[in-house]
């Protein structure tokens, strides 16, 4: 079972302002944007607050109200900032910490606040340390993110909801509690539900007929029959490991032990979890502050901490220890699962050793780069040069079989290359040709074979493809670019055949 | 130097008894690295066209890496030598010193069941590195030397020479099959030889004239 706590900032931005200007701690002031012509109130501070003056309303009203009142410029990309660094903040009390725009946090707490003595206290550490900070907080703990967020916001009871306490929690407060469109929140009010004890009984049918299935889902949430996903701000347990050495470490020696001790570690773990990285960094903090980092990626997830081992081994020399390195930390980011389906290509090999292929890959394409490993798939067209395509994984399969109904070149050259022929009669294949200077009379031929320009890519003349075997028995590939019709047509030789 | 030994429940079965006779144990030495040289682009071609013809029956059981600098080869064709061309990994390189490293790694990795390396140059020192990784890992190794300055001697087990031939098409207007002229010119602990041998559906067949003769046609073309 999973508790949730919902930290509400009541003037996150106006706190902050107080912070840094602490004269402003007793005076009335808001922070006011333009909109629609009209400066509109964005934040007010607690004083503010207490003459009438809120959030939404014209600063040209509220001076009516309060003449003294100070107007100072709103800064919106403020909230999100402040926020995200406070939740970085209570990563202290857990390792799951989510933004809440616009003005709280959610914290997965589940299985921490023992660790503080139980939840009271807890909470209690939470609110000193963010009052402590100059923050107007309120916290609540409950089972589910819904349930905390209501009672962080409009709860007078208790700010802890024990156990399976959703409904008895939720039954006094306002619909507004419940995280709901303004537009739903009126059409409740009209019909005179001010608590949500008033609807929570009724039937689910009535309900989503009147306010639709927003209403259904945060009443769910809050109850913990539906689950609610969060963002954390760190990914859930990055797959780092690090390794403080005990004096700076100066030598390739050293760097490798340290890097297979923190492979062996991270191997281990990847292992526990059945799972494999992509890539992994290795990072070297050194005393002068500067970090020295090689990083290594793998064509399939591996966990292999020789194999792993041996992609850093050639770049271990690029690092320069300088004075000396203190710590040394391993990251892999991005992580995937190893799964028995991922074998089952390489199963055509004699003991089915796919992995060890994926790790010579590895090797090839750390020393030598990745776009030196080529695999081809047919593709559908008929122009020679884009018959095939590269595949993007060595796990790709052909969509389509490859064509073996017309004789294809064993060798394709690059580029066609012009030769020089002479023909019988136009349509007809060359009696001979010259090529790099030498004659080739031309004893058998076969063709043609036209192959049109496909005109969705590329404008030009279509190709008439003839194969020719000379005198000698070699055989090549030739075409004529266009017709005799359209003036002199250039011959090209494309391959050769076998 | 080690003796070639068989690679237990493998056999290359080339269909050309009267080849095999020439190898030792009357059969194509697998687990070792065997090196073809060609000369002028038509027989780098033919070369390539034996080599594929050659190793379809071992690359439907493996692995199969292509490592070369400046390849020409287009996977397409490979079907005509019953390769399924999605199952040969390339590799592209353009250094000569890369290129033998990637070749001699693949060699060493028993999960590769052959590798293909063009190259021209290859001196003896290197080509004995080549083939003590395939006595550890069994792997098959084709060398193909295009065009190399002088033809050294190597630690390769066998050294061919693959030249086309005129094809017969029998009367039929256009070419025929491929057809070779395979020159075993050397090979350790076997007789050297040469063959004229055809490939239809990447199957070898011999060319035996006698079959073949004016008559035998004649009868064909009626037939």
């Amino acid at each position: 079972m999973r508790r949730y706590i919902a930290i509400w900032f009541r003037h996150l931005k106006t706190d902050w302002m107080i912070r840094r200007q602490p004269e402003l701690k007793d005076i009335p002031f808001v922070m006011a944007a333009p909109e629609h012509g009209r400066m509109v109130i964005k934040a007010a501070n607690a004083a503010a607050q207490e003459k009438g003056i809120d959030v939404n309303m014209v600063v040209a009203d509220c001076r009516a109200i309060l003449p003294t009142l100070q107007v100072l410029d709103d800064k919106p990309e403020l909230t999100e900032k402040l926020l995200n660094a406070l939740a970085e903040w209570c990563l202290r009390y857990t390792p799951v910490v989510a933004v809440d725009i616009p003005d709280g946090l959610i914290l997965d707490v589940s299985g921490c606040p023992h660790l503080w003595g139980g939840e009271p206290s807890y909470l209690k550490d939470i609110i000193a340390k963010l009052s402590g900070f100059g923050y107007d907080v309120r916290v609540a703990i409950a089972d589910t993110i819904g349930t905390a967020w209501a009672v962080s916001r409009y709860g007078k009871v208790s700010q802890i909801v024990e156990r399976y306490g959703q409904l008895e929690a939720l039954h006094p407060l306002p619909p507004a509690a419940l995280r709901l469109d303004t537009s739903v929140l009126e059409r409740l009010n009209k019909l005179g539900l001010y608590q949500i004890k008033d609807f929570i009984k009724m039937p689910r049918k009535a309900l989503r007929r009147r306010f639709g299935d927003v209403l259904l889902k945060r009443l769910d949430q809050a109850l913990g029959q539906e689950y609610e996903a969060i963002h954390p701000i760190q990914p859930i347990e990055p797959y780092q490991e690090r390794l403080p050495s005990l004096e700076p470490i100066r030598t390739a020696t050293g760097i490798e032990i340290a890097l297979k001790q923190l492979l062996e570690k991270l191997c281990l773990r990847l292992a526990k979890e059945e799972k494999g990285l992509r890539k992994c960094v290795f990072k070297c903090y050194r005393i002068d502050g500067a970090v020295k980092q090689i990083e290594t990626g793998t064509s399939r997830p591996s966990r292999n901490a020789n194999h792993l081992f041996k992609l850093f081994e050639q770049k271990i020399a690029t690092i320069e220890p300088a004075l000396g390195i203190e710590v040394f930390t391993i990251d892999a980011p991005v992580v995937e699962d190893i799964s028995a389906v991922q074998d089952a290509l390489w199963n055509f090999s004699e003991g089915g050793n796919g992995t060890a292929i994926g790790e010579l890959l590895d090797r090839i394409a750390g020393k030598l780069g990745m776009n030196s490993i080529h695999r081809y798939l047919p593709d559908e067209h008929y122009w020679p040069e884009r018959s095939v395509k590269l595949a993007t994984s060595l796990l790709e399969q052909p969509l389509i079989s490859w064509r073996t109904d017309l004789p294809r070149p064993v060798h394709l050259l690059p580029a066609p290359e012009i030769i020089e022929v002479t023909v019988p009669m136009p349509d007809y294949p060359p009696m001979l040709f010259r090529y790099k200077g030498e004659l080739h009379n031309v004893s058998k031929a076969d063709g043609p074979e036209r192959i049109e320009q496909e005109w969705w890519l590329q404008h030009g003349l279509y190709r008439d493809y003839y194969c020719i075997e000379d005198e000698k028995g070699a055989r090549y590939w030739v075409f004529r670019s266009g017709s005799y019709k359209q003036g002199d047509p250039q011959w090209f030789i494309h391959g050769f055949f076998a | 130097m080690q003796r070639p030994k068989k690679v237990s429940g493998l056999r290359l079965n080339t269909g050309l008894w009267e080849m095999e006779k020439a190898f030792p144990g009357q059969a194509f030495p697998l687990g070792a690295v065997h090196e073809f040289i060609s000369h002028a682009k038509e027989d780098a071609a033919a070369t390539n066209g034996f080599i594929a013809a050659l190793i379809s029956q071992l690359v439907n059981k493996g692995t199969t890496l292509w490592v070369s600098n400046k390849r020409t080869i287009f996977p397409p064709a490979l079907n005509a030598f019953g390769i399924e061309p999605e199952r040969i990994i390339f590799i592209d390189l353009w250094r000569q010193k890369d290129v033998l490293w990637a070749i001699e790694e693949a060699l060493k990795c028993d999960a590769v069941s052959t590798v293909i390396g063009e190259l021209s140059e290859l001196s003896f020192t290197e080509s004995r590195r080549l083939q003590l990784a395939v006595e550890q890992s069994r792997v098959t190794g084709f060398i193909h030397r295009y065009n190399p300055k002088i033809e050294n001697v190597t630690a390769c087990v066998s050294r061919w020479n693959i030249k086309p031939i005129i094809s017969e098409t029998y009367g039929i207007p256009g070419t025929g099959f491929p057809r070779w002229n395979v020159q075993l010119l050397k090979v350790r602990n076997g007789k050297p030889g040469s063959w004229q041998i055809e490939c239809s559906a990447g199957q070898f067949r011999y060319i035996n004239r006698q079959a073949f003769t004016d008559t035998e046609i004649q009868k064909r073309k009626a037939g």
